[in-house]
């Protein structure tokens, strides 16, 4: 019998998420859609440190953290343990994690759980910066993102490489099942962690989250700015099962036209250096452009 | 000096202890919500990110203002428009 | 009844880790422990033993598993060597941190760089502060006879601190002895099911583990750690005894070998023991007094013990197979900080030896004692710290 939480929700109130945080919303989401026999196994991180300063946890669920870059091999062994005592059916056991402890650090352990198959759901929280630090450049920073690593100047655009493939890096390890969600399209999102749940072997969920306080944007425009990812195709919901690719399936095609990316870019402090800059919205447009025909969409 | 137990591991045994928190405090701007526009759609249940949003069994909702920090996702969501943000009295 | 096999010092401690019924078993294989994880894979293959065996990617996963097994409510266990043990650093405090009584056999070898394969305890000695317990084995039977103590002692109630078990690299880990293996039922009767109270992950009972420990909790938690350790000296003699009235083989945090009017006491850790004892005899036969006490316990430090079988001798000569650079050696310095304030102390010396797989050998304790004695004509030593068997003339062109 699992503990039953006030007002059902099993991420309380009370954290110290910033007001508007995409995160924290982001994480209740996918709670309230795994429900309470969940087992959460987070990396250090914005959520870890807003949710569990001693002597206060927002969890109301089982919950361990150990160290940044081990979400990955802290929930292989819990899931091991699980299975060895015989405890583990009906259990959902999530790895949580930012993208800094994802596509960076905690890259290595997540690798090896998805090629162990262990019986893993890994969502990453994708702000797409180191952000409980201050917002450091990540791999997952997109082109022309301006973080304290990777601040605009005479030398430099910001960041330089555009994000790094995390879910087609992880579908090609073959695991149970790899999707995309975002906060906005919450139906969507609930759908792919209800069908996590369901799977029987490793499944991954990037989940794209922002962030007011590192894209410096108004905290009530998290939800809307999650949507015009993906409406412009910077965000693009997929989901596949296995590692045959020509099973991918978007869920969710952006409108036919897609909005432009400057609708998009304008709308955050961290691209102010380039929103005049013709030159550089058109490579970004370009490089959503091509990622957009890849995945078939116009 | 440290206020509460100090436990072997650091284990916390209370699920939901943030809520002794209030971050109520923390609002510049309040939402106020018009129950006459609700449409009980439960969007802003479903986006606030603090779980300040309570639903009850009939699906209405009402603001916890014990800890809404007034992000006001909620109301910019609203497909009625039924929740508006007003400045937080002092 | 148990039985007499010839086994090699790794294969001891994962025949010993198999009779406590490990849950789980993360592991990486590492020179010269990889023995261990390929045994414990075998034994699960083979039914022999029913757990999970997680072949994780490094070492540093290898603890982090084991940290997420333990905390959700298994009887956890692994092994490394040297750099594994380095890797996975970060990770053993947290353990320790956590409380979480894993054990952990490792194959005491030299750091890089440069790379040695060999001998050596720098890479346990430089786990001193994890807050894990240390146990220092002289043969595989010591090997896995300590294993088995370390789960009991680990899990008690009242001490709920992980432990490692040392078995010197190669010396021990690749050489066939003879050992002693107790029966399964005689295993299951000394070391009951782990039933943790403290922490298991259970939906049933949400708790929060690894939280954010401000400034106003920290120093609590540290103590409250450190008197967890404490609370292990008790009862590691406590179940040392239990053992022995089982077992029949005695164990003691530190074992006195013609001490009792030794002039010089050496005190040392592993496999050199065996070599110390048989070169104390011999000066004994020659009518010099001196005395060996083997230190099996490292963490925690056995003051008491040692300042009962030290007090009175004139020079305890700490050996240490390890090196703290830009001061001198680990166990020489704690062994130094037991006796500062004491009004009974011996002048205390330091030697470095058998680094690297340098082979500790007889004429060394003759050197050693000839050594103390002059300090003893002298009032004092020529250095502090001294070097055996090292070509110090090949040293003069570098630095």
């Amino acid at each position: 019998m699992a503990y039953e939480a006030p007002n059902g929700e099993l991420f309380a109130a009370g954290h110290r998420g910033c007001a508007g945080c995409g995160e924290m919303n982001a994480v209740r989401q996918v709670l309230n859609a795994a429900g309470p026999n969940s087992i959460v196994a987070n990396a250090t991180g914005c959520l870890e440190v807003s949710s569990t300063g001693y002597p206060e946890s927002a969890w109301c669920i089982p919950w361990i953290h150990a160290a940044f870059e081990n979400a990955a091999s802290v929930a292989s062994g819990v899931d091991a343990a699980l299975k060895s005592m015989g405890k583990r059916d009906g259990v959902n056991v999530f790895a949580f994690a930012g993208d800094g402890g994802t596509f960076d650090i905690g890259f290595q352990a997540l690798s090896g759980m998805l090629e162990r198959r262990q019986k893993v759901i890994y969502v990453v929280f994708d702000n797409e910066a180191y952000m409980n630090t201050g917002i450091q450049r990540c791999s997952s920073t997109p082109y022309g993102a301006s973080t304290t690593t990777s601040p605009p100047g005479s030398q430099s655009i910001g960041e330089s490489q555009d994000k790094k493939p995390i879910a087609a890096i992880v579908a090609a390890h073959e695991p149970a099942y790899t999707a995309t969600a975002t906060i906005a399209y919450h139906a969507d999102l609930k759908k792919k962690v209800k069908k996590a749940c369901e799977m029987e072997g490793p499944c991954f969920l990037h989940i794209f989250a922002p962030c007011p306080t590192g894209w410096r944007h108004g905290s009530d425009t998290t939800v809307e700015l999650s949507r015009l990812a993906v409406d412009t195709g910077i965000f693009l919901l997929w989901e596949m099962e296995g590692g045959d690719f020509n099973d991918l399936k978007v869920t969710k095609k952006p409108p036919s036209p897609r909005k432009p990316v400057e609708e998009y870019l304008k709308t955050q402090g961290r691209f102010k250096h380039i929103i005049n800059n013709g030159e550089e919205i058109a490579k970004i447009q370009a490089l959503v452009d091509e990622k957009c025909k890849r995945y078939g969409i116009e | 000096m440290a206020e509460a137990c100090i436990t072997i591991g650091a284990v916390n045994y209370e699920p939901g202890s943030s809520r002794n928190y209030k971050t109520g405090t923390w609002r510049a701007m309040r939402p106020v919500l018009d129950q006459d526009k609700c449409i009980k759609c439960g969007l802003c249940h479903t986006y606030c990110p603090d779980s300040a949003v309570v639903k009850a069994e009939d699906r209405s909702v009402s603001i916890d203002y014990d800890y809404c920090k007034g992000c006001g996702i909620c109301a910019h969501e609203c497909p009625k428009q039924a929740i508006t943000m007003v400045e937080e009295e002092k | 009844m148990g039985e007499k096999i010839v086994i090699r010092g790794n294969e001891a401690t994962a025949v010993a880790a198999k009779l406590c019924r490990p849950n789980v078993i993360p592991a990486y294989p590492i020179t010269p422990s990889t023995l261990f994880p390929e045994k414990m894979s075998e034994f699960v293959a083979d039914g022999e033993l029913d757990a999970e065996f997680v072949p994780v990617e490094s070492e540093h996963s290898a603890m982090s598993a084991a940290i997420g097994a333990s905390a959700a409510g298994a009887r956890v266990c692994t092994a490394t060597a040297s750099q594994g043990l380095e890797l996975m650093h970060e990770m053993l405090f947290i353990a320790a941190g956590m409380r979480l009584p894993i054990v952990m056999a490792i194959g005491n070898r030299a750091l890089s760089a440069p790379i040695n394969i060999w001998c050596d305890h720098a890479d346990t000695i430089a786990a001193r502060d994890t807050g894990w317990m240390q146990f220092y084995a002289e043969n595989n039977q010591e090997g896995m006879d300590l294993m088995i103590n370390a789960f009991r002692i680990a899990e008690d109630k009242r001490v709920l601190t992980p432990g490692m078990v040392g078995i010197d690299a190669f010396v021990l880990t690749h050489t066939f002895e003879p050992v002693d293996v107790p029966a399964q039922s005689e295993v299951d009767d000394f070391l009951p099911k782990y039933n943790p109270e403290h922490v298991y992950l259970d939906p049933a009972r949400p708790i929060t583990i690894g939280s954010f420990g401000t400034p106003q909790y920290y120093m609590e938690f540290k103590y409250s750690q450190e008197l967890g350790i404490q609370a292990s000296s008790p009862v590691i003699d406590e179940v040392f005894a239990d053992f022995e009235k089982r077992f029949g083989r005695k164990y003691a945090k530190i074992t006195p070998f013609m001490a009792d009017d030794a002039d010089v006491l050496i005190l040392a850790m592993g496999s050199m023991n065996g070599t110390a004892r048989n070169a104390v005899k011999r000066l004994r036969e020659e009518g010099k007094k001196v005395g060996v006490l083997k230190l099996t316990v490292y963490r925690p430090f056995p003051e008491e013990e040692l300042k009962k079988l030290a007090g009175n001798a004139k020079v305890l000569a700490v050996l240490d197979r390890d090196i703290s650079h830009g001061y001198g050696g680990a166990v020489y310095a704690d062994a130094s900080g037991v006796f500062v304030n004491e009004e009974k102390k011996p002048m205390l010396l330091n030697f470095i030896i058998g680094l690297g797989g340098r082979d500790v050998v007889i004429d060394d304790f003759r050197n050693i004692y000839d050594k103390c004695m002059a300090a003893v004509e002298k009032g004092g030593p020529e250095q502090r710290v001294q070097w055996v068997n090292v070509d110090f003339d090949a040293c003069k062109g570098g630095a």
